[in-house]
């Protein structure tokens, strides 16, 4: 398949620029997302080719942009609503977990709500506790939410392409870490990525290294350094936080026998925690060695910059841990 | 303009004692542990808002939605009361399936897109709905009703301003029954003149109307359904109104501490009687009439009630797990 090397954000771009001219019912709403070309640039040149209904550009209302998505949706648009950072979706976590989710199952499937809500997540550019979030992992814990967390841009491409498809709620988060870094994407506008698929970034037979979106390029990192020691690095990225692809990891781990989980957001009930309880139930027999974990540390995300540095993860982080259960 | 006929306000009444009994209904079912759980919000006293809310929908065109004080609705709308009764009881028959409970009644083929039991949380998604309207130009409209305690939340505000700033077409009807679960209205808002608040989002005020008083109800609703329709955006109305039964009914209070106000309002403002003398003035020979509705609707609760308790419970693990998620059966 032919390829054009684009940063993350043109992938995303690309896709949902593509997705609204293949569906009518497709449109994006959010703060900035129009006339300010969007905070991130993900929507620039939008408002120019599809006008003013179908890029809505919202007043600072994350209530309203919630809930106004999931009720189009379920009138039968495809509302794509864009939280600006994950950090202001908290403001709209009701209308995310208790309607978005919730409502197929408790009107027994009466109603579906295809929406996607896009929100950017993490950092570590001083954005300080309140802007640095990665609580993926949080709205991961509500059943009837499928969550999204490309890695790369050829994956952000076909996940967004496959939430907006998809007939189900999905969040949606893109690091900001990652959205100026290029990769391959696919020439094809019904290159769609499997909900719940994972995919093994790297093959290794020493040990796993289990992540997800900013994770996997660390974890990446990480085995590139280990490669020097002779250390072969398998990369798991699970790439959607649910469904979760334990299939996947149970084969990568059942090869390997250790692993060391990777993720940008706090170490309590975690990704991390889920997958390493997961991983013992499952493949108890196959474990060599305790099950690392490295995430940020237990701290708010401070503004200046070498302690903020410090408490997030990195490669060194990565490597240290493989080398503790090697 | 002619006004509704008698056919019209006698089916209005059907519907208002059908409302009525149903509600007193599940009160004693709940009393005698026949209907369990802990929710249980009944509409007695708010009947003429939702009777004359519902006539003036185009039924299957417009859009209708509400909060947990929701089996009215479904009643006026013409869903029959046997799933409605059977979701009060958790059987597989229900509106819900028996997986939303009272809080959760809906009906995709009236476009009632159902009751909501976060206090406001319905409030977007009324606007989101208009907003399809809006987009595909369906000339709908939709009623959202809202209770006097959701206009101190933040969806109250943000959402009001989004549908002004929109020009969403939304008749917003706060049925102000004085008490946000067991805090009067008076203490809870700043101003609780609720309907001036459509002057901070530049929607229609319409003011405070009679909410026991059908007519005016009717009246009021029919005006601001053609301002949403015409494409002139929301309209808000604050309808007065009082509630017979405690916020839900497990609220045990209620009855007695508001004893005095209960008694002014069912001698002298319920609906239902109000209607039922305006038609006894204007119709001769119609308590004929009247009696036989009043006797229908007994009977077609009993036989809900029937129906629900002769249902089946949902006893599986596959059943339990089905519609979490489309696709997935």
């Amino acid at each position: 398949m032919s390829t054009k090397n684009l940063p993350m954000r043109e992938a995303l771009r690309r896709a949902l620029l593509e997705e609204m001219r293949r569906d009518e019912r497709v449109f994006v709403m959010g703060e900035e997302v129009g006339l300010w070309q969007g905070t991130h640039r993900v929507t620039r040149g939008f408002i120019e080719e599809f006008g003013d209904k179908r890029v809505k550009d919202t007043p600072i209302s994350e209530m309203a942009i919630g809930g106004v998505a999931v009720g189009a949706a379920m009138a039968g648009l495809r509302p794509v609503a864009e939280f600006m950072t994950i950090n202001f979706a908290f403001l709209a976590l009701d209308a995310i977990v208790n309607h978005a989710a919730k409502i197929h199952y408790f009107f027994n499937g009466m109603f579906k709500v295809p929406v996607v809500f896009r929100a950017a997540s993490g950092w570590g550019d001083q954005a300080t506790a309140s802007h640095s979030h990665t609580p993926e992992p949080i709205f991961a814990h509500f059943t009837g939410l499928y969550v999204g967390c490309p890695s790369n841009a050829a994956d952000a491409y076909g996940m967004l392409k496959t939430s907006i498809r998809d007939e189900n709620p999905v969040l949606f988060t893109e690091s900001i870490a990652l959205y100026a870094k290029p990769g391959p994407v696919p020439d094809d506008e019904d290159y769609l990525v499997p909900v719940g698929k994972g995919d093994i970034k790297r093959e290794g037979k020493h040990v796993s290294l289990i992540a997800y979106a900013r994770g996997v390029d660390w974890a990446l990192q990480a085995a590139k350094e280990l490669e020097k020691d002779g250390i072969e690095a398998e990369v798991v990225d699970l790439r959607w936080l649910r469904p979760l692809d334990t299939e996947l990891v149970f084969e990568s781990f059942r090869k390997t026998n250790r692993a060391v989980i990777v993720e940008e957001s706090l170490p309590m009930y975690s990704f991390g925690s889920e997958l390493a309880a997961q991983i013992q139930e499952h493949c108890f027999d196959y474990m060599d060695a305790p099950i690392k974990r490295v995430s940020s540390l237990d701290v708010p995300l401070p503004y200046s910059k070498k302690i903020e540095l410090m408490a997030l993860p990195d490669a060194a982080k990565i490597v240290a841990a493989v080398k503790e259960i090697l | 303009m002619a006004g509704p006929n008698k056919e019209t306000l006698l089916d209005w009444y059907r519907q208002m004692v059908l409302i009525r009994d149903f509600e007193e209904t599940c009160y004693q079912l709940y009393q005698e542990k026949r209907i369990t759980g802990v929710y249980l919000h009944l509409y007695s006293g708010h009947e003429a808002i939702g009777v004359a809310a519902v006539a003036n929908m185009h039924i299957g065109k417009d859009h209708i939605i509400t909060a947990y004080r929701d089996h009215g609705i479904a009643l006026a709308l013409g869903v029959d009361a046997k799933p409605v009764m059977a979701e009060m009881m958790g059987k597989s028959t229900g509106t819900s399936g028996g997986k939303g409970g009272s809080m959760h009644i809906a009906s995709k083929n009236h476009n009632f897109w159902g009751g909501y039991a976060i206090v406001g949380g319905h409030l977007p998604l009324a606007a989101g709905i208009a907003l399809e309207a809006q987009y595909n130009n369906t000339g709908a409209a939709v009623i959202s009703f809202i209770g006097d305690g959701a206009t101190n939340n933040g969806y109250f505000h943000e959402t009001l301003n989004m549908a002004g700033a929109w020009k969403l077409p939304v008749v917003w009807i706060i049925e102000n029954n004085g008490y946000g679960m067991g805090t009067d209205i008076d203490i809870a808002a700043g101003n609780p003149i609720l309907h001036q608040r459509a002057l901070g989002y530049g929607i229609k005020d319409m003011e405070r109307v009679d909410g026991q008083d059908v007519f005016k109800m009717y009246d009021t609703v029919q005006h601001a359904m053609e301002h949403a329709r015409n494409g002139h955006g929301s309209v808000l109305i604050e309808a007065i109104t009082y509630r017979y039964r405690g916020h839900g009914v497990s609220d045990k209070q209620y009855d007695t501490r508001m004893a005095d106000e209960l008694a002014e309002w069912k001698a002298n403002k319920d609906p239902i009687t109000l209607l039922r003398s305006k038609l006894v003035e204007r119709y001769k020979n119609v308590e004929h009439d009247l009696s036989k509705l009043e006797a229908d609707a007994k009977k077609a609760v009993a036989e809900s009630v029937e129906f629900a308790e002769n249902s089946p419970l949902p006893d599986t693990l596959e059943y339990l797990m089905s519609n979490i998620y489309v696709g997935q059966g």
